[in-house]
């Protein structure tokens, strides 16, 4: 029998955006082959982003980075039963169409990767599988909503370990919805088009005081606290890229994030879970990093 | 009556906001010691495997195996759903292996066969849209248990007695039809102690 016969809805809104539901509270990591996806998943990872290369290691190498090869993400699938993610380029609706064709569970259109199209992002509408994007601000998550993101994570500034940026984004953001929220009807139409937003969309903000989908931290986080702070910030849940397996001791990190992420108001807790962990990933300020090198300008 | 929802990962607040709705206080549980003097509880709908890891890490599997062995009302949805099973297929140990049932885990595949389809729910709520993610199935049950609803031919709501469980997700529609019953699975149980 066909979905239809057999009444089955799939890739609708509900469905794309009720699996980040899912995912709340949880800490979601990047990892490079099965070894890794293991010890995420043992670690208690909500979900593993499948990459050739992490962040920090894309950051050195320089040049175009791409989406992965398709045996990466492959091992990666068939080494876990969490959920997978993976990266398509800005733009790049083939490589997010290869992705979704090999089972891919949610599809990042991410900025840690070079741009395909310097004008346009992906019509995600179009996909049964649901994407993830970044955003610096209201305006921005918003467009990306509007496209078809069922999830949102702060861009913060990937792969330099260093948390200032994904703050920046993040109190940009809840400080945007406080506004829009106390906003008077009338004045919603101007406001929308001053952050290049959606109205409708912006009238849910208005309207419920969130955004229509869930908001994970991402890009910097690289300490058990790193992901507290996000988490008081109003996130909900926490993306790692680097920050485990550019540490000195990954399972040991792995574990330790995903337990301050779920107790983030226990203190006490995060002080003992804090000990002994030996070094986090090395950091970079980021006032020396030159501007085309700045992940997060990317995107429209 | 004070029903908690257990909130180490996964849709918390939904199942919070669902359970008030239905006229229960709710409140969420992040550590054992949070379990005293619940009427109920329910396991929310996240990733099983996560939830199942931290309730031993933090020492939930025993007292929340007394709840349930005691006549306290649980109800499971999804990833909840797996950790009551008594049998999960592909694992060893079963978590809190309280349902008579044995579950398949991403039983209609992965993220891109996720689904949305209308239930009957036999005596609960007829036309009910359920929402399944990543959903397991029920591939087995006892002689105690009621299938309560299927879908493709699989059954993905069962109730045992005391025991409640759903293989889709009910905090992620408006419709409070299943709460409200479980709600009042709980104040049935509250008005006759079975110890």
């Amino acid at each position: 029998m066909t979905d239809q016969q057999q009444g089955l809805a799939k890739g609708t809104d509900r469905v794309k955006r009720g699996m980040a539901e899912m995912q709340k509270g949880g800490v979601i990591m990047d990892v490079v082959n099965a070894e890794q996806a293991k010890i995420a998943e043992e670690a208690g990872a909500v979900a593993v982003m499948a990459l050739e290369r992490v962040p920090a290691d894309i950051r050195a190498a320089g040049g175009v980075a791409r989406m992965a090869d398709p045996r990466v993400i492959e091992e990666v699938m068939n080494a876990v039963t969490i959920p997978v993610m993976a990266k398509a380029r800005i733009g790049h609706f083939v490589e997010a169409r290869l992705l979704e064709a090999m089972g891919v569970d949610y599809i990042d259109e991410s900025e840690v990767l070079t741009p395909a199209d310097d004008k346009y992002h992906i019509d995600k509408s179009q996909f049964t599988a649901p994407f993830v994007c970044g955003s610096r601000d209201l305006g921005e998550a918003l467009r990306r909503i509007g496209e078809g993101a069922s999830m949102i994570r702060t861009k913060g500034e990937p792969g330099t370990g260093n948390i200032v940026e994904a703050v920046k984004h993040m109190r940009q953001m809840m400080s945007q919805i406080r506004k829009v929220q106390n906003m008077s009807r009338d004045e919603l139409m101007a406001e929308a088009k001053k952050l290049g937003a959606p109205y409708e969309l912006l009238l849910e903000v208005h309207e419920k005081g969130r955004l229509p989908v869930v908001n994970f931290a991402a890009g910097g986080v690289a300490t058990p606290a790193d992901a507290a702070l996000m988490m008081h910030l109003g996130c909900d849940g926490v993306f790692v890229g680097s920050g485990i397996f550019k540490s000195e001791s990954p399972a040991k990190y792995a574990r330790a994030i995903v337990e301050a992420t779920t107790h983030y108001e226990d203190f006490g807790r995060i002080v003992q879970l804090s000990k002994d962990l030996g070094d986090a990933m090395p950091g970079v300020e980021i006032s020396t990093l030159e501007p085309s090198h700045r992940m997060q300008e990317r995107g429209w | 009556m004070k029903i908690g929802v257990l909130a180490l990962q996964g849709a918390v607040g939904e199942h919070i906001q669902m359970l008030e709705k239905a006229g229960a206080q709710a409140v969420s549980v992040k550590l054992p010691r949070e379990l005293e003097g619940l009427d109920g509880l329910v396991m929310p709908g996240g990733e099983s495997t996560t939830i199942s890891k931290l309730m031993h890490q933090y020492d939930f599997m025993e007292p929340v195996r007394h709840m349930g062995q005691a006549g306290v009302p649980l109800f499971g949805t999804c990833a909840g759903l797996i950790l009551l099973a008594g049998h999960i297929e592909g694992l060893d140990q079963a978590h809190l292996g309280l349902l008579e049932i044995t579950v398949r885990r991403n039983a209609f595949g992965r993220q891109r066969d996720s689904f949305e389809a209308e239930l009957d729910i036999s005596g609960v709520a007829e036309g009910y849209k359920a929402v399944f993610i990543r959903a397991p199935s029920i591939t087995e049950t006892s002689p105690h248990v009621d299938v309560l609803a299927t879908v493709a031919d699989q059954a993905v709501m069962v109730r045992q007695g005391h025991l409640l469980g759903a293989a889709f997700h009910p905090e992620l529609t408006e419709d409070a039809r299943l709460h409200r019953y479980f709600v009042e699975m709980v104040r049935e149980s509250k008005a006759t102690p079975t110890d």
